[in-house]
């Protein structure tokens, strides 16, 4: 697995969208941070972007390779490795590319700034941290789509309507679902729904642990006391974790039963 | 025996594509599969490999069944039929990647000068026209010294002399007492190499036996002949 591994990986860091990637970030850190000079701030806005952007730029880049891969994916499946063996090094070498990019292309300006100096440093992590889950989970969950659709159109258009749904359908259906049951108790109910969606996840797990929670009023005091605590943390990290394990299995059941 | 294969069935949704292959092949000899398009072919020849998961039967390989293993890829050299390669690299890079992929030792030297592919080593595959993607094809398969091969299709677009530099291949590699499994629509090719042919029709093996059986069969002097006339003698095995 860490032959492919190691070829997916290079494939990806000399193409351009990796470079594009890259630079876009350490652009928007740069830009956010000089235009701001304030970390934490910076963390905000960053995370705003970073949650949505990620999972769609994990979602797109995981279809593209896989179906651009199939190729040489056809050529290994005669070679004498394991078939897990291939999709794994092809997963772990596009999300952990992917991964690479955001942490250099932010963590760099942040360093240059002065963050080892500034107690934002925990938030900041947090963001990367969270950050590179998401990756793992939405190029996980494209290369799922990927495998079990041969038509691209129809592979391309599912993963993209799932992106649309957990990023901004889903939220939209949590809070109509507020309103019309707002005369029932809610807390155990949102709770869940939060936990559900990986990008709600990890906004909530970001905004909670920064200063501004106390904005988020009644609701957010609910919240403040499962995940601001120690307990809370740990779950919703393991939460993510199981996320990200649920697409690595599939994609493994999957492989093992494909024809090519 | 080389490979054994006992009532192997394969459904591609409700297309049944093999319908109970029974099939031994031994070792040391040249196999031409044959059959119209559609029949199996390359069905059966990505179920031998573990491309494709057959629905039901068992296929043993080197006497052992290949059921949920990989390793027994490594005694397997195959060309598959379209050579569709990564198309962002170069020839060099992509004959290094499967060496380190295979880690076996290889002769991809004396192969890359016999089919002369020197100047496009360092040519990026995309590039390349469909018979010289061919040839790396070839090289690919035969740099590795595995005791059985089998050829997808391996004559298209090659030049008549990289047809005989391949031909001389395959009997050299024969020589060596491999078992070679070969899939083509050139009779005349068949004609010249092949010890035994296997024909398949509709999902089975309609004919196994050697040139001169099929001849004497169908009652023809001409072998292309012979093949076309397979299906309307009652020459069942």
């Amino acid at each position: 697995m860490l032959k492919i591994l190691k070829y997916s990986f290079y494939d990806l860091i000399r193409s351009r969208w990796s470079y594009v990637y890259f630079l876009f970030y350490l652009a928007l850190g740069f830009v956010l941070l000089f235009l701001n000079n304030d970390v934490s701030k910076a963390v905000i806005t960053l995370m705003n972007v970073i949650i949505v952007l990620i999972p769609l730029i994990g979602t797109i880049f995981g279809v593209m390779y896989f179906y651009n891969s199939r190729e040489f994916t056809e050529l290994l499946l005669a070679q004498p490795i394991k078939r897990s063996s291939i999709f794994m090094g092809q997963y772990f070498g596009v999300a952990g590319s992917l991964t690479l990019s955001l942490v250099l292309g932010l963590g760099i300006p942040f360093l240059l700034y002065g963050l080892l100096r500034s107690n934002a440093i925990f938030d900041f992590s947090l963001l990367l941290v969270t950050g590179a889950f998401l990756t793992f989970i939405f190029v996980g969950l494209s290369f799922v789509i990927a495998i079990s659709n041969e038509n691209k159109i129809k592979g391309f258009g599912y993963a993209v309507l799932l992106w649309l749904f957990l990023a901004v359908v889903y939220d939209g259906l949590f809070l109509m679902s507020l309103i019309v049951f707002e005369e029932y108790p809610l807390d155990t109910f949102s709770l869940v729904a939060t936990m559900l969606n990986p990008i709600d996840l990890s906004r909530i797990l970001i905004l909670l642990k920064l200063d501004i929670s106390a904005l988020l009023g009644y609701t957010g005091a609910i919240f403040r006391e499962f995940f601001g605590t120690d307990l809370g943390f740990l779950v919703s990290m393991a939460i993510l974790f199981l996320w990200t394990l649920f697409p690595i299995l599939s994609l493994g059941y999957k492989a093992k039963r494909k024809d090519f | 025996m080389i490979i054994e294969i006992h009532n192997l069935h394969k459904k591609f949704g409700k297309n049944e594509v093999l319908k109970g292959v029974d099939l031994s092949i031994d070792e040391g000899r040249i196999y031409a599969i044959l059959g119209p398009n559609g029949s199996g072919k390359t069905t059966l020849i990505k179920s031998i490999l573990g491309m494709v998961i057959p629905d039901k039967g068992n296929i043993s390989v080197l006497d052992k069944s290949i059921k949920k293993e990989w390793k027994y890829r490594k005694k397997i050299d195959y060309l598959p039929q379209i050579a569709n390669f990564p198309p962002n690299i170069k020839v060099k890079e992509l004959i290094h990647m499967i060496k380190d992929l295979r880690n076996s030792p290889s002769a991809e030297k004396e192969l890359i000068q016999l089919f002369g592919l020197e100047p496009f080593l360092n040519k990026k595959l995309s590039t390349l026209s469909g018979g010289t993607k061919q040839k790396v094809n070839i090289v690919l398969t035969f740099m590795f010294d595995s005791p059985l091969i089998i050829l997808d299709e391996p004559t298209t677009g090659l030049d008549p002399k990289a047809l005989i530099r391949l031909k001389e291949l395959i009997q050299k590699e024969k020589a060596q007492g491999k078992t070679i499994l070969i899939t083509t629509h050139i009779m005349q090719f068949v004609e010249e190499m092949a010890d035994e042919i296997l024909y398949l029709l509709e999902g089975e093996i309609y004919f196994k036996g050697s040139i001169k059986k099929l001849m004497e069969q169908t009652g023809q002097t001409n072998f292309e002949h012979a093949i076309a006339a397979i299906t309307t003698s009652d020459s069942h095995a």
